[in-house]
């Protein structure tokens, strides 16, 4: 048997927060390719500390739907899980490059897949630019438009911005979109200034969130001038300073974000077999890519 | 009522593969004369397969019973296997325990036999879990599902003699997370084994996997735990050892003062506040004074609700103590008793809007704030004494 647990953040305040979280882990359920998916948190319940416990497989796929390597990813999850054996350096990463690394909770005696974030995976510059289609209603949105990626960004934790700037480089090589731009919330360049790093019009902006929230639905819109009270709302998309402003509100809310955590537990080893397609194809489907039959070509 | 043939063809094929099987006080096993069946009220040896047969078809219940546990359930050794056979009241299997340890623990009351278990599953048998009534029952009618399986009901303890007719109806185990994401009045819980779950719900005609799965949206990792304690393997995360692991923000729990402890334990961790019973201490051989209370679920170690304030009772504990000086008349004093009393207890939505009489009343406040703060909205004192 094999359990994949999605290790995520939560909120004692915000009910919302976990909302992701929970979406992914039933769209994975749906597939059949675990015996058991458990969500786990820590400030809501399971607890990480308690998770392992309550599954019944030998092997464990930990993915954290978290956006860097960092604290939560290489201390705080690790520790709570009780894998003694953990070493940041078993993941032999560059800060975007982690993978998984196999050990052993000591109070269960289980094999625990424990693998790289969501957020660093290549799969995550398809959820990127799937962000930007949904946002705009386009699934071909790239001509003639800007993207601006955006992360949080802070001193204590240089990782934090590095898988801001890979996915934007990735997403920058394809030629996809005219211009393609990391911005921060808590360093330089800010978001605040975001029409300043585009001559694109059309400019679609992605947070690299995981879940909405206080950053995304009330610091990041108005520090961008979406809006001057977040709780007026704002239209996507936003007129400002002679651009259209596309706002995507947080990436981790993106129905793909499932097929990342897949890839992250298969890279690890687990027998997903078709799960990944099974959720693209039910993604696709979700968001509606296909016309309507009036809009076929020549009508 | 006689066993139906293919759960008898199911149990004579597990005795041909394994020698022997043996669940409840049915025993069958194969030996050099033939066949040896046993119940608690009878025994049969020297059995020829035929005749093996033709002795398990009067004792349906034992049969079926066999085959739920051991087809249906499976599972030996887990918690879902335990906490399903607690449903029913069945002897909880537990090898690693001594007896005496199990048939004190507060849920377990003693085990019924096959027949009984049998004639209480006609009618639907009821168990408590915190907030939650969870009812085991019999499906003899349904075509789909062989004969003996069970199938469990799930609702809240305060709708339990109530008309399911009145209840919104559930099968998805996956709803019972937005059921427990609120309260009776639309606020969130972020601790899901506080005593405010919602009623007006139901679950019905759930598979005892999907029961498990739907009791652990509702209070996540207890029935794991409440096994372990049962097998006397539970885990305990004192003070001492949750505060040290900390790290970041949370750092700083280790300085929280032993009374700071104490009157965090009074604050939280008690029975109005949540089901769990605190199974944590100070320390390993020190005990807090404060009661672990009585709670079903046993609580393994601080939990991150009680983490996450005790970071600002550690800070707010961090400062001097000052004296102030106040003018206040005598019922003004007791006023703020009683308005942190009625805060603490969550009774300021029960004061009524004209019971003047409570110090607690809205428009009492009110005037007590009209009367004793500033300009700048604050308490009007003096502090009259730097002790640093």
């Amino acid at each position: 048997m094999q359990a994949l647990v999605i290790a995520a953040h939560g909120s004692h305040l915000n009910p919302d927060a976990s909302d992701p979280t929970y979406a992914h882990a039933d769209t994975v359920r749906e597939t059949g390719a675990f015996d058991e998916v458990r969500e786990a948190f820590w400030k809501e319940e399971p607890h990480f500390r308690e998770v392992i416990r309550t599954l019944e497989s030998d092997e464990v796929f930990v993915v954290p739907l978290f956006i860097s390597e960092g604290y939560f990813t290489e201390q705080v999850i690790p520790r709570e899980l009780r894998l003694e054996e953990w070493d940041p350096e078993k993941w032999d990463s560059d800060g975007t490059s982690a993978s998984q690394v196999t050990l052993e909770a000591e109070d269960v005696g289980k094999t625990i897949h424990y693998c790289g974030p969501v957020g660093t995976h290549d799969a995550m510059t398809d959820v990127i630019v799937q962000r930007a289609e949904s946002v705009t209603e386009d699934p071909d949105v790239g001509d003639g438009v800007g993207l601006a990626v955006v992360g949080h960004g802070t001193e204590r934790n240089e990782n934090s911005a590095k898988a801001i700037e890979y996915h934007t480089e990735r997403i920058r090589e394809t030629d996809r979109f005219d211009e393609a731009k990391a911005l921060f919330m808590d360093e330089e360049p800010e978001v605040d200034d975001v029409t300043d790093y585009f001559e694109s019009e059309d400019i679609v902006v992605v947070p690299l969130f995981i879940a909405d929230g206080y950053h995304t639905q009330e610091d990041i819109p108005e520090d961008m001038g979406l809006t001057e009270d977040y709780r007026l709302g704002w239209d996507v998309p936003s007129d400002v300073d002679g651009h259209r402003i596309w706002y995507a509100g947080a990436v981790g809310t993106e129905g793909l974000m499932a097929d990342v955590i897949l890839e992250r537990a298969a890279d690890a080893g687990a027998d997903i077999g078709d799960a990944v397609e099974s959720v693209r194809e039910a993604v696709s489907l979700e968001t509606g890519a296909d016309p309507e039959p009036s809009a076929e070509p020549g009508d | 009522m006689t066993a139906p043939p293919a759960s008898v063809a199911a149990l004579l094929e597990a005795v041909d593969d394994d020698g022997a099987v043996a669940v409840d006080g049915l025993r069958v096993g194969r030996a050099a004369d033939g066949y040896a069946l046993e119940t608690p009220d009878e025994e049969w040896t020297g059995l020829a397969a035929d005749d093996l047969a033709d002795a398990l078809e009067p004792l349906s219940d034992y049969v079926t019973n066999w085959r739920y546990w051991e087809r249906s359930v499976g599972g030996e050794g887990t918690a879902r296997r335990a906490f399903l056979r607690w449903c029913e009241r069945a002897p909880l299997e537990l090898e690693e325990a001594g007896d005496e340890e199990t048939a004190a623990h507060p849920s377990v009351d003693d085990p019924l036999s096959v027949p009984e278990r049998y004639d209480a599953l006609r009618d639907g048998l009821d168990r408590e879990w915190g907030q939650l009534c969870l009812t085991a029952r019999l499906v003899d009618d349904a075509d789909d599902d062989p004969a003996g399986e069970r199938v469990y009901d799930l609702w809240h303890v305060d709708d339990a003699d109530g008309d399911l007719a009145d209840l919104e109806v559930y099968d998805d185990p996956r709803d019972a997370r937005e059921i427990a994401t609120y309260d009776e009045d639309g606020r969130y819980r972020p601790l899901k084994t506080a005593p405010t779950l919602p009623s007006g719900w139901a679950f019905t005609g759930l598979s005892g996997e999907e029961l498990v799965e739907t009791v652990e949206f509702f209070y996540p990792a207890t029935v794991a735990n409440w096994h372990r304690e049962l097998r006397g393997t539970l885990d305990v995360d004192h003070w001492t050892e949750t505060a040290e692991r900390q790290t970041g923000i949370y750092d700083v729990l280790d300085e929280l003062p032993r009374e700071g402890v104490e009157w965090m334990a009074e604050a939280c961790c008690v029975d109005s506040q949540c089901l769990r019973r605190r199974e944590w201490e100070f320390d390993e051989d020190d005990a807090l004074d404060v009661d672990g209370g009585d709670g079903p679920f046993p609580c393994r170690e601080p939990c991150s609700l009680v983490v996450a304030a005790a970071r600002k009772w550690t800070i707010l504990e961090s400062e001097q103590e000052r004296t102030y000086e106040l003018e206040l008349t005598a019922s003004e004093y007791n006023q703020l008793a009683e308005l942190i009393d009625a805060v603490a207890e969550g009774r300021t939505d029960e004061i009524r809007e004209a019971d003047v009489n409570d110090g607690a009343n809205r428009y009492r406040a009110r005037y007590l704030r009209a009367k004793r703060f500033d300009e700048e909205g604050n308490l009007e004192a003096r502090r009259i004494d730097d002790r640093d």
